[in-house]
């Protein structure tokens, strides 16, 4: 029971009341001291982030202290030799030509392969079981795929002799645009899957009523998906595409398997030098441009995408 | 004798700038039923939880049957709880849930048996033991947490809201129903709620809450008769007290009310009040009207006329005052019509106009 | 009205058809390419039906040199993967799920960078770290590579999961008598289970596909894309075609059996 006192009145039946007049107050007790502890989520993210750092933060160090050191002490001649290296400046070429072209041709796709099941056609889960195995191949399988579709004597050209044509050479080192081709053809098919769920997914978080109300007030389809699928997809699109380029700078064993060093890129090149060549300090500067490259790249579109804050609202 | 003391509770959560509970102590008494009523944000259900042990005060002690329980986590407490979303495993059978507390406490398994299958038939559960509670209705689900709260047989009982998620008609027939097991079961029982009917009907006390503290304490009728204070006649009952603003006046015939132009005698203790401004306040259903103009009573202008079945509720016009009164069920009246409003003294209640408080020397 | 509409469900069958097409014959190709006779492969043009269904390439292929030692160590990389991730990342997510803790910020963030940043070139100084201490090549390096690149995934992941299981049921537990540790055993840990499978499927798969890394940092003990990779400009086309037929099968099992959580994963499921 409340105790009885200044500002405080029994009344009958038990009631205790405050009236009008301020009552003095008691301060509360003091603090139990309580033994200090480890505070329990730091000792349970502490594991990952020693893993990551060790890792991650580590290893990079090492890497730029290879690049930068022989035998004799800190010297630039590694770095001159990757630069010097006939094959560096075509696999930097390469690599950003292979964005360039891949990114809007995946993005494109995925969202056009998105649309389509969103339209709820028939066999929709049949097609969304073929459409999304590629995510589970590694880029290895994925090439040896394609090889055996584009190799002089692949499926490609005996479809072709079947009809009656000239098989064609696609893969041959004198036909830089048919390598390209194939590379791109075959990364396409691989990781155009992860774009694909991640879109799938942005899209049914859209709320089915801003499409009826957009087409119950006149709109077309194309409006529809430019006034109002395509910007809600925006965050979702965003992510992956920060994901997909940082991938695609990864490119590596589709080339690899399609084209060996006919096709060179970054990553190959880092591969090349470390097995082939035997020397881990060019490899390890070659890994070290294509980190820089990732981390300049997710920064630049992380600023190039931010979406506004007044249409965040919309 | 399983009693709950709190001593002088205080938390205030990180980053907050007013305390979720603010230097509160009560004491429900062993076998006591005993409400926490009030708005969200009231510190209710921080209370609740810093007994449970599921949080912790900043300041001040909790006992329970004379052992304090501060420092110690929950499953020390020997405490049971119904939580407002039930809580009920997924993963478990309905066996397996309301057995759990005695599973925990290593009791032999033939006595869980035994003593789940009364919990269950005392909860009308016999038939679903076997089930998962993902085949169970939301109403079943909520007899599932009862039963595992009863079945451990502690002496103390926590409930967090266990009615505000079944539907109206649940929520009504299951009150009842809940009382009774309660009584049975004989747990010192703290319960949480917003719905002030609820309160009401099940308390043996009553706390009213607001901005973590307790504005009164008592039995449900005497907080309901005599609010210690404007909110808490604002906050019970529907619809909630009346509140008309008027001045006390006294000529040689003794205090009055002057409520706007009108006039009513006002008792004798009212004297010590002469000039003040006060705020009358008066229940709906203590009001009598009539459609006929009688001598000393209140003139007032009919806006609303709501047919509620069991009553005719009128949302009336004193002066610049807006007053609920409730009528009898056969009253007949149209709106924008004049009625006439006469309180009876003994249901009058005086709070002072600023703090709200009722006014001391006040019946 | 009804003709154009069918036009339209033919049109966007066809459509689907299309790119079901695109994604779905080239896997038959080469599953065709490593069950046909070394015969059939050496001639042309190649058969486009399977005419002559010989497990003859497929033998050849695992009884090169390293072949079924991959196939071991890519299995034992692939679990010891699982694993520790799942020893590592799992109490990681639980915290983020269930904590607000000051550095919360920053964990994610950092989690995302190492997630988006290609660790994989990290394993040309990797290998140099490995050597001094010792464990270059090794199965024990490739693990803890593929840790590194699964554990970002698996945390953020296993924390989604965690945020699903509501805390009230950790609590209803601990009132009843359970120690925290019991709860999240009986409680929690039940009701995240199939999540938890999932981030461990991704995981292992993940370790089954990587090739780099695992090329890079093992010369004797390899992993199936490792070898394979080692020994493409040497080998038959054969051998490659096999090769890749056997990278791929897992990656078909696995979807399948992954179909529903992919989208849970991210959104709800395809309705």
């Amino acid at each position: 029971m409340l105790e009885a006192g200044p500002g405080r009145r029994h009344l009958p039946g038990g009631v205790m009341t405050l009236t009008a007049e301020p009552a003095t107050e008691t301060p509360p007790r003091a603090r139990r001291p309580r033994r200090a502890r480890v505070p329990a989520p730091l000792l349970l993210i502490g594991p990952s982030l020693v893993f990551m750092t060790a890792l991650f933060a580590w290893p990079t160090i090492v890497g730029v202290g290879q690049a930068v050191t022989g035998d004799d002490g800190p010297t630039l001649a590694y770095l001159r030799r990757m630069f010097d290296d006939p094959y560096f400046w075509p696999a930097v070429r390469y690599t950003l030509l292979l964005i360039v072209v891949l990114i809007p041709l995946q993005f494109t796709f995925a969202i056009a392969m998105a649309l389509l099941l969103r339209e709820r056609p028939r066999f929709a889960g049949f097609h969304f079981y073929v459409w999304v195995i590629p995510l589970a191949i590694s880029d290895l399988a994925a090439g040896l795929v394609w090889l055996s579709v584009f190799t002089d004597r692949g499926y490609l050209n005996s479809v072709l002799d079947h009809l009656g044509l000239d098989g064609y050479a696609w893969l041959s080192f004198q036909h830089k645009p048919t390598i390209f081709l194939a590379v791109v053809v075959a990364e396409l098919w691989r990781a155009t899957s992860l774009v694909f769920v991640i879109v799938v997914a942005g899209m049914q978080n859209i709320p089915k009523d801003y499409d009826e109300a957009a087409a119950v007030f006149g709109a077309t389809y194309w409006q529809r998906l430019r006034h109002v699928i395509l910007p809600q997809l925006r965050p979702s699109i965003q992510v992956a595409m920060i994901l997909r380029t940082i991938l695609a700078l990864q490119t590596f064993a589709v080339a690899q398997a399609l084209a060996g060093r006919d096709f060179p890129v970054l990553v190959g090149e880092t591969y090349q030098w470390y097995s082939s060549l035997q020397n881990p300090h060019v490899a390890a500067a070659i890994a070290l441009v294509v980190l820089l490259v990732s981390l300049a790249t997710s920064i630049a579109y992380l600023r190039l995408l931010r979406v506004p804050a007044g249409e965040e609202a919309r | 004798m399983a009693d709950i003391v709190i001593d002088h509770l205080v938390k205030t959560y990180p980053g907050a700038t007013t305390r979720a509970t603010d230097d509160v102590s009560l004491t429900v008494a062993d076998g006591e039923f005993l409400v926490l009523v009030g708005p969200s944000g009231c510190g209710k259900t921080t209370l609740l939880r810093m007994v449970a042990g599921l949080e912790a005060p900043d300041g001040g002690t909790i006992a329970i049957a004379g052992r304090d329980v501060t420092d110690l986590p929950a499953r020390e407490r020997r405490l049971s709880m119904v939580f407002q979303s039930y809580a009920i495993f997924p993963h478990l059978r309905v066996r397996q849930n309301i057995g759990f507390g005695l599973t925990m406490r290593k009791v032999p398994k033939d006595e869980v048996d035994r003593r789940v299958r009364e919990a269950a038939a005392v909860l009308e559960l016999t038939d679903y033991l076997d089930r998962y509670p993902a085949q169970l209705s939301g109403g079943q689900r909520q007899r599932v947490a009862v039963a595992r709260a009863i079945v451990v047989d502690a002496g103390v009982l926590l409930m967090d809201e266990p009615l505000s998620n079944l539907d109206a008609l649940l929520r009504l027939q299951f009150r009842a129903e809940l009382k009774r097991i309660v009584r049975r079961v004989g747990a010192t029982t703290l319960y949480v709620t917003h719905d002030q009917a609820e309160a009401m009907s099940l308390g043996d006390r009553v706390a009213v809450m607001r901005s973590g503290r307790i504005a009164q304490l008592g039995p449900p009728i005497e907080v309901y008769d005599h609010p210690s204070e404007r909110f808490v006649g604002g906050f019970l009952g529907a619809p909630p007290m009346n509140f008309v603003p008027a001045t006390v006046r006294v000529n040689g015939a003794g205090p009055s009310l002057h409520i706007g132009e009108q006039v009513l005698p006002a008792p004798e203790h009212l004297d010590p009040y002469r000039d003040r401004a006060v705020l009358l306040g008066v229940r709906a259903e203590n009001l009598e009207v009539a459609t006929v103009q009688q001598p000393g009573w209140l003139t007032a202008r009919v806006e609303v006329v709501e047919p509620t079945g069991a009553s005719v509720l009128l949302t009336v016009r004193l002066g610049e005052h807006e007053v609920k009164v409730q009528a009898p069920p056969t009253f007949r009246v149209e709106p924008d019509s004049a009625v006439w409003l006469r309180p009876p003294v003994q249901s009058l209640r005086f709070y002072d106009a600023e703090t709200g408080l009722v006014l001391a020397g006040a019946a | 009205m009804s003709a154009r509409r069918r036009r339209r469900a033919v049109l966007l069958q066809a459509a689907c058809v299309a790119v079901t097409l695109f994604m779905g014959v080239p896997l038959y190709l080469v599953t065709l390419a490593a069950l046909s006779s070394r015969e059939s492969l050496n001639r042309f043009p190649l058969p486009l039906l399977p005419t002559d269904v010989s497990t003859e390439t497929l033998r050849t292929f695992l009884s090169s040199t390293g072949i079924v030692g991959s196939f071991l160590n890519s299995l034992t990389v692939g679990l010891s993967t699982v694993v520790l991730a799942l020893l590592v990342g799992v109490p990681a997510g639980y915290a983020l799920s269930r904590y607000t803790f000051r550095g919360r910020g920053p964990y994610q963030l950092f989690l995302l960078l190492t997630r988006a940043l290609p660790i994989v070139v990290l394993s040309v100084p990797l290998a140099q770290v490995f050597l001094s201490a010792g464990l270059y090549d090794t199965t024990y390096a490739v693990t803890l590579l593929h840790t590194a690149l699964a554990l970002p995934t698996t945390v953020l992941i296993t924390a989604a999961i965690f945020l699903s299981v509501p805390r009230d049921h950790e609590e209803a537990a601990v009132i009843f008598g359970a120690t925290p540790l019991q709860a999240f055993l009986r409680i929690v840990l039940p009701q995240a289970l199939p999540g938890i499978a999932a981030a461990a499927m991704f995981a292992f798969v993940m370790s089954w596909n990587e090739v780099l890394g695992a090329a890079v940092l093992t010369l004797n003990q390899r992993t199936l894309p490792a070898q394979v990779l080692s020994t493409l400009g040497d080998s038959p086309l054969a051998f490659r075609f096999a090769g890749g037929f056997a990278l791929v099968l897992p990656a078909l099992l696995f979807i399948a059996v992954m179909r529903k959580y992919l989208l849970n994963m991210w959104g709800t499921t395809l309705r």
